[in-house]
């Protein structure tokens, strides 16, 4: 009995081919062609059709019409040689093949491709206990740096001799001065919307005049401290993390402390300061430029001539509604820096944590700022500004 | 054409900007043999590769690979995908997948295998390179530099092909952990019969398992034995071969 496990042999010089001769007791099968990865698939298909593994007869291989093996075929020759029941063997292989042959004979039987998978539930809790020890961790060194970072600066302000004037100055540039046009661009838009929506609202009641009260308050009291906050978290936060990780992951920072600087003093505590200088006065440009994109449509849509506008600005915003939003700004200032370097200093070892530990500075920056906008709302409300 | 060169560069000019950094260099390699690519800082040796291998556009040039004229042809590359590995520094290992699914990409990419098959060659490749085959189901972050290395080669070898491309495959390792992948190297090339390229500034591999030595020099290619480079008179080469650390390496390797 003679019968083709191969497809149909399309061209002998690139197709794998198996055939069987069944003679009672022995089973010869004559592989022929090119067994190589790109043509071995279908053999391997054929033999596992045929259960090869089960038959009881002794099978013998005649390689003698292949004329290239590569590790892949060597591979399945040898498979289906060791599989089967009964000693069997591969004769006629071309002997440049042999080592070839030698490589497949003691390969550990394949393991797990994949980590080991664990029950959902077991893992749903693992996942929910590794967040939340995680987060603890988090919160508990993020005080500790606080703590360290507040001695620094303390060390500093009384001995300003070793407050790193140029590197301050060259932060504030970066994260004041450089962010203006954004800050700018953003807050009058958002000061365009809430005029807008609020006059929209207004005029139902005939009060349309009283958007000017609604734009002053909640520009100056909330929306340009928080706007500016979130961009500068994205901006600078992410800037401090990944210029800190960076000279982490180049040892920048070990070599620091080899040569006897400190790292804390040297990078952190200038970006601190420069950022609780820059942020205040990029937030009171922002709500200027938020009470201008307001004004802008009080003008032009709600046709309220300039001095009214101001005159009504003057009776809603007083110098307490300008202070409550500001007085926020050093200490929104102090997180984000304060975060965007501490996750900077929590890099190690490859590149790839620079990257993430940047998104969460920037997230648990962002976070942080609105939790305590939050907190400050409460604590105004409680003591009656 | 008396030899039967698998790579054929020819009249390579590379620019960039107004520096040239190769200048009608000419490269060839024999197939079978393990060519070593030396030479100093700067000489163009990562861009020469990274020219053959299809990454980097030339200036101007002739570049066959297996018969096939690549110059400037993406979809020769296409035909000739599977038929070179290369291996870069560090392995560049995707840090996503664990061992074996970095070995298994290319050949789900190449598709037509069936899993189970796919599984078996991934084992086999893991013992070629001589990993363990619990280093399988671990990620790239949680095995030594040497470990690696070798999955990273276990990844270039997948496809099984005929060229073999190395970028300073020993830099980083100890010298017992280098002169173990040298061995593989040139266990590997003989018994798979690769055609191996590497670029390389370890002597002790020099002089081991390379064949013909190609020395970057000049803007262009200096090649030879080791034995002819020895003699040869430039005299970064003389420095090159002559040095404290050559003569051990060569001690070691006679």
């Amino acid at each position: 009995m003679t019968a083709t496990l191969a497809a149909p042999q399309k061209d002998p010089a690139t197709e794998a081919s198996l055939q069987w001769e069944d003679s009672g007791r022995e089973l010869l099968l004559r592989a022929s062609g090119v067994w190589t990865i790109s043509t071995i698939g279908t053999v391997e298909r054929m033999v596992k059709k045929a259960k090869l593994d089960r038959t009881p007869q002794t099978i013998t291989i005649d390689a003698a019409g292949v004329q290239h093996v590569d590790t892949a075929g060597a591979w399945l020759l040898s498979r289906i040689a060791r599989d089967a029941q009964q000693p069997s063997r591969i004769i006629n292989l071309d002997p440049r093949f042999e080592r070839l042959l030698e490589l497949s004979q003691d390969v550990e039987e394949p393991s797990e491709i994949a980590p080991p998978e664990r029950v959902m539930f077991v893992r749903l809790l693992d996942e929910i206990g590794a967040g939340a020890h995680h987060a603890a961790c988090q919160g508990r060194d993020l005080l500790s740096f606080l703590g360290l970072v507040t001695i620094k600066l303390i060390t500093v302000l009384i001995n300003p001799r070793r407050l790193r004037f140029k590197a301050l100055v060259n932060q504030i540039e970066q994260v004041g001065f450089n962010a203006l046009p954004i800050v700018g661009l953003l807050n009058l838009l958002v000061g365009v919307v809430l005029a807008y929506q609020g006059a929209d609202q207004l005029a139902r009641f005939g009060a349309e005049v009283f958007t000017v009260n609604l734009l002053a308050v909640s520009v100056l009291r909330e929306v340009g401290i928080l706007i500016t906050s979130i961009i500068v978290a994205g901006r600078s936060g992410s800037a401090f993390t990944a210029q800190i990780g960076t000279m982490k992951v180049n040892q920048e920072v070990d070599a620091m402390e080899t040569i006897g600087l400190d790292p804390i003093e040297v990078l952190v505590v200038p970006r601190v300061l420069a950022l609780m200088i820059a942020l205040p006065l990029l937030a009171f440009f922002g709500n200027i430029m938020g009470l201008l994109g307001g004004g802008l449509v009080a003008i032009f849509f709600l046709e309220l001539s300039v001095s009214q506008f101001l005159n009504q600005l003057l009776v809603a915003a007083t110098l307490g509604t300008l202070l409550v939003g500001l007085v926020k700004a050093p200490v929104f200032a102090g997180l984000i820096a304060l975060v965007g370097c501490f996750e900077g200093l929590r890099v190690s070892g490859s590149a790839d944590s620079v990257g993430r530990l940047t998104t969460q500075s920037v997230v648990e920056a962002i976070f942080l700022v609105i939790v305590f906008n939050a907190a400050f709302s409460v604590l105004f409300s409680i003591i009656g500004v | 054409m008396t030899d039967d060169f698998v790579i054929d560069v020819q009249k390579l000019v590379t620019r960039f900007g107004t520096k040239t950094i190769h200048e009608d260099l000419t490269f060839q390699v024999r197939r079978g043999e393990v060519m070593g690519l030396v030479g100093g800082s700067g000489t163009g040796k990562s861009v020469l590769l990274k020219t053959i291998i299809g990454l980097q556009r030339p200036y101007s040039a002739q570049i066959k690979m297996l018969g096939e004229d690549i110059t400037n042809d993406p979809r020769a590359y296409e035909k000739l995908r599977g038929r070179y590995g290369v291996l870069f520094q560090d392995g560049a290992l995707f840090s996503s997948l664990t061992v074996g699914q970095n070995i298994q990409v290319p050949m789900l990419e190449k598709g037509g295998l069936p899993q189970k098959l796919i599984n078996e060659l991934i084992a086999l490749k893991i013992s070629m390179v001589g990993l363990p085959a619990d280093a399988c189901p671990k990620y790239p972050s949680e095995l030594s530099g040497g470990m690696r290395k070798r999955a990273g080669l276990a990844r270039s070898l997948a496809l099984d092909p005929d060229i073999l491309f190395l970028d300073e495959p020993t830099a980083g390792l100890d010298p017992i952990g280098a002169s173990a992948f040298d061995k593989l190297i040139r266990d590997l090339s003989t018994s798979l019969g690769l055609t191996v390229v590497m670029i390389t500034h370890d002597l002790d591999s020099l002089a081991a398992i390379c064949d013909r030595i190609s020395v970057l020099i000049d803007k262009k290619v200096v090649v030879g034995t080791m034995a002819e480079l020895v003699q040869h008179p430039h005299p970064w080469i003389q420095s090159y071969f002559h040095g404290e650390r050559a003569r051990a390496a060569f001690e070691a390797a006679s």
